[in-house]
């Protein structure tokens, strides 16, 4: 047993360090301290700077033009980027449907498509719920019938991430209506800027358009664009679902987020004490931090024995996503809580950094205040999106306890 | 003993609901709110023509003279209807205090006018470096030929921006934290040297900071005894915490109203929702929940009118405390239950789970009313 990194762990770590520090840009970092609004221009000018330094990729094989790390050394990546204040990069593209066409693609659209997902060209969107089918993903009905070298793709999908910034969008669309549900699912890609796509906006709880339902009326996809067999999606999506799911533990994230509660709760008064002395809200603090340490360790341990046994990762990736998605909640609320009568005042200008903001609002408005209640609302989105915790927990106790 | 509503009061919950769904469905109340005034002005009129505004005032100066449960009915329509008006502050919290406290000629100048909804007022007991602490009060009250000059600043005035007129609470002797030392005047929001700063709250209303430069007030503004105020100030927030608990209840009904609805319509696998366990049981604990929260929001009603302050405040908070994480965990169900329609602006789930969340958050959350409540646990010494 030894919890330290290696000395070239630890080389490899101030490397990445050094290079956040010299690389990332002061708007965008200064946005993601004060945890404003990044833009897509933000995000894609990160994915560029990335990319010029070999690191557009870090989860794929060099083979495609990735940086071939271990798990570990994605870890320690993660770790850094969300510590220094860098972007998250388009997990649409890079970590879902990356894997599924390195693994399930011909060599066509590897050739064509990557290279564009790892310059920041193209921008990607997930279409997999449905109205009708959320938990129950395999029950979806957007259809897609052949005719000559074309599908022709009708439906709705919704829950759509930045799908208002998107080039292209990887959908799960029903080709067969024979045998099970699951076996008439294929992988489709379709340019969204095909005629019969509508994309409408979603407010979510906290005022923010982040996601949308899309139509397709009658779109037209070159027969090309399909992955791997017809009638397989089913496979690849439960293959990209893992794939997906492996990163939700979000340990940067949480650590991230843990030392922006202790700022807070040390800036924070409470009859004119900084709030962090109040033993009661402390101890708030402490618990969350308890169960973070704790997972981050269990991360590490279900990555690197996928690693030695060199097998894909199993339904253990449910823990990691259940309670990554219940940290960052806690983490949440309890800036919140930190904030008082803070919590109060919806100024929606304030979350561009732009605004200046009115000089006889508290100080508070113009610092650290003015995303924290929307962020709460909008992190309730973690433990429903990508297989809520319902569904998590059915699959530990049907794949691992035998239930 | 009686748990029930009177004929009288039944009556009037009747027609609270029946205006609530002819006047103020979700679209429109989504309107109200968006609305530069955040709230139906046509609605407050109303209010005043049914009695509403007049209900918990003294007989003698226009009112009808009802009592914290009479309030507590009220607050929980508001609750199910999400109504933005600002009855809590005008009516219940700053209505308490002048009716408790105020000098004559106010009560006979105010309250009138209260009732008949022509005048609305604020409190501003709140700064920013003093969390929940009424007594932390940096804002300074000094002579000022035969009245007092106002300085200092006053955080999240609930219903600041539309008040005609705001209650101050301002030092005039002793260090900020003392618990004497405190006055409480009536400042007109013209009042020269006085600065609004209105935005609106997360939860769809208004609030409003307030910047005091050498405001000066004449001895007449003063309500109550001069560096004795604080326990008159905490008398009505009581007051209004039992009604914000009210209206809670009325929250975490609608919300389980809601979200049973869910269950049984919406389907996956081929089956409604609401016949998997581990949703039926979530659901079960929110029925208990919605249950317990009642008892707590009658036991607070039915002390907040006592004149024993400990007996009095202990209720508060103990419902406060209990209420703010029943509704936290009703809130955080129902959306979690609703998926991912509970999580779009466009269903009152969510709205319903944002003002849950800030009546939390208001006039001290759980955490606050807990350590209050178990501070009363302490031997005596």
């Amino acid at each position: 047993m030894d919890l330290k990194y290696s000395p070239e762990e630890e080389t490899f770590r101030a490397e990445v360090r050094a290079f956040f520090d010299a690389e990332l840009p002061t708007d965008i970092r200064t946005k993601l301290q004060l945890e404003r609004r990044i833009s897509k221009d933000d995000m894609v000018r990160w994915q560029k700077i990335l990319f010029r330094k070999g690191w557009g990729a870090v989860n794929w094989p060099k083979s495609f033009g990735g940086t071939g790390w271990d798990i570990v050394q994605q870890h320690i990546f993660e770790e850094e980027r969300a510590d220094a204040c860098a972007p998250p990069q388009n997990p649409f593209s890079l970590k879902m449907l990356a894997p599924v066409m390195q693994t399930f693609g011909n060599a066509a659209q590897q050739e064509y498509f990557l290279p564009r997902i790892l310059s920041g060209e193209d921008w990607w969107c997930q279409g997999y719920s449905e109205p009708g089918s959320g938990s129950d993903l395999a029950s979806l009905r957007t259809s897609a019938v052949r005719q000559g070298d074309h599908y022709i793709v009708n439906g709705q999908k919704t829950w759509n991430t930045m799908g208002q910034y998107a080039d292209w969008i990887f959908c799960l669309v029903r080709t067969s209506s024979e045998g099970r549900q699951q076996q008439g699912i294929s992988f489709l890609l379709i340019d969204m800027k095909s005629p019969g796509i509508t994309v409408r906006p979603i407010i979510m709880l906290d005022g923010e358009h982040e996601i949308n339902d899309i139509f397709f009326d009658n779109v037209q996809v070159p027969v090309q664009n399909l992955i791997g067999e017809e009638n397989k999606g089913w496979t690849y999506a439960k293959f990209l679902l893992t794939h997906e799911r492996s990163g939700n533990a979000g340990i940067g994230a949480c650590k991230r987020a843990l030392k922006k509660l202790k700022e807070i709760a040390a800036e924070q008064k409470s009859n004119g004490r900084p709030l962090i002395e109040d033993s009661r809200f402390r101890d708030r603090i402490a618990l969350v931090e308890m169960e973070l340490m704790a997972l981050e360790i269990t991360n590490l341990r279900v990555l690197s024995a996928t690693a030695k046994e060199q097998r894909a990762l199993g339904p253990e990736v449910s823990v990691l996503k259940i309670k990554g998605s219940e940290i960052i909640q806690q983490l949440a609320e309890l800036k919140m809580h930190a904030l008082g009568h803070d919590a109060l005042p919806y100024v929606r200008e304030a979350l561009d950094l732009a605004w200046v903001g009115d000089p006889l609002l508290s100080a508070h408005y113009r610092s650290y205040a003015p995303p924290i209640s929307g962020q709460y609302f909008n992190q309730r989105k973690t433990t429903i999106y990508a297989g809520s915790t319902e569904i998590q927990k059915n699959i530990i106790s049907q794949m691992i306890l035998g239930l | 003993m009686e748990f029930n509503y009177s004929e009288e009061q039944l009556a009037l919950q009747d027609t609270l609901q029946r205006f609530i769904s002819r006047d103020y469905d979700f679209d429109k109340r989504r309107k109200f709110s968006a609305s530069s005034l955040g709230y139906s002005a046509e609605a407050w009129s109303q209010f005043a023509d049914l009695g509403l505004l007049a209900l918990p005032l003294p007989e003698d100066y226009g009112g009808l003279g009802g009592n914290a449960v009479d309030i507590m009915l009220v607050m929980e329509q508001f609750g199910q209807g999400l109504l933005l008006e600002p009855y809590l502050s005008t009516v219940v919290i700053c209505g308490g205090l002048i009716s408790d406290a105020a000098s004559e000629p106010m009560k006979q100048q105010l309250l009138p006018q209260i009732a008949a909804g022509k005048v609305k007022i604020g409190l501003a007991g709140y700064e920013a470096a003093g969390r929940y602490d009424l007594s932390y009060v940096a804002c300074t009250a000094q002579e000022s030929g035969a009245g007092r000059r106002l300085s200092g600043r006053k955080t999240v005035v609930l219903d600041g921006p539309s008040a005609d007129c705001f209650l101050v609470s301002a030092r005039s002797s002793g260090g900020i934290g003392d618990r004497d030392g405190i006055s409480l005047f009536l400042v007109p929001r013209d009042a020269k040297g006085l600065t609004i700063a209105a935005y609106p709250t997360q939860s769809g209303a208004r609030a409003a900071d307030l910047l005091l430069e050498n405001v000066i007030v004449g001895s007449e503004a003063l309500i109550g005894a001069p560096s004795r105020a604080l326990p008159i100030i905490e008398r009505a927030v009581d007051l209004g915490v039992a009604a914000l608990c009210a209206e809670a209840v009325g929250i975490i009904n609608a919300l389980n109203q809601a979200t049973l609805n869910y269950l049984k319509t919406r389907k996956q696998f081929g089956v409604a929702i609401g016949t998997f366990q581990a949703l039926k049981h979530k659901m079960a604990d929110m029925l208990i929940a919605a249950e317990q929260s009642r008892s707590m929001a009658i036991i607070a009603a039915v002390h907040a009118d006592s004149h024993d302050a400990a007996e009095r405040h202990r209720a508060a908070s103990a419902a406060k405390a209990y209420i703010g994480q029943a509704g936290r965990l009703v809130g955080q169900h129902a959306v979690q239950m609703h998926g991912g329609m509970g999580v779009v602006d466009e269903l009152i789930v969510s709205h319903y789970f944002k003002r849950l969340t800030m009546i939390d958050l208001s006039f001290g959350d759980a955490d606050y009313h807990l350590a209050s409540f178990s501070d009363t646990l302490r031997p005596a010494s």
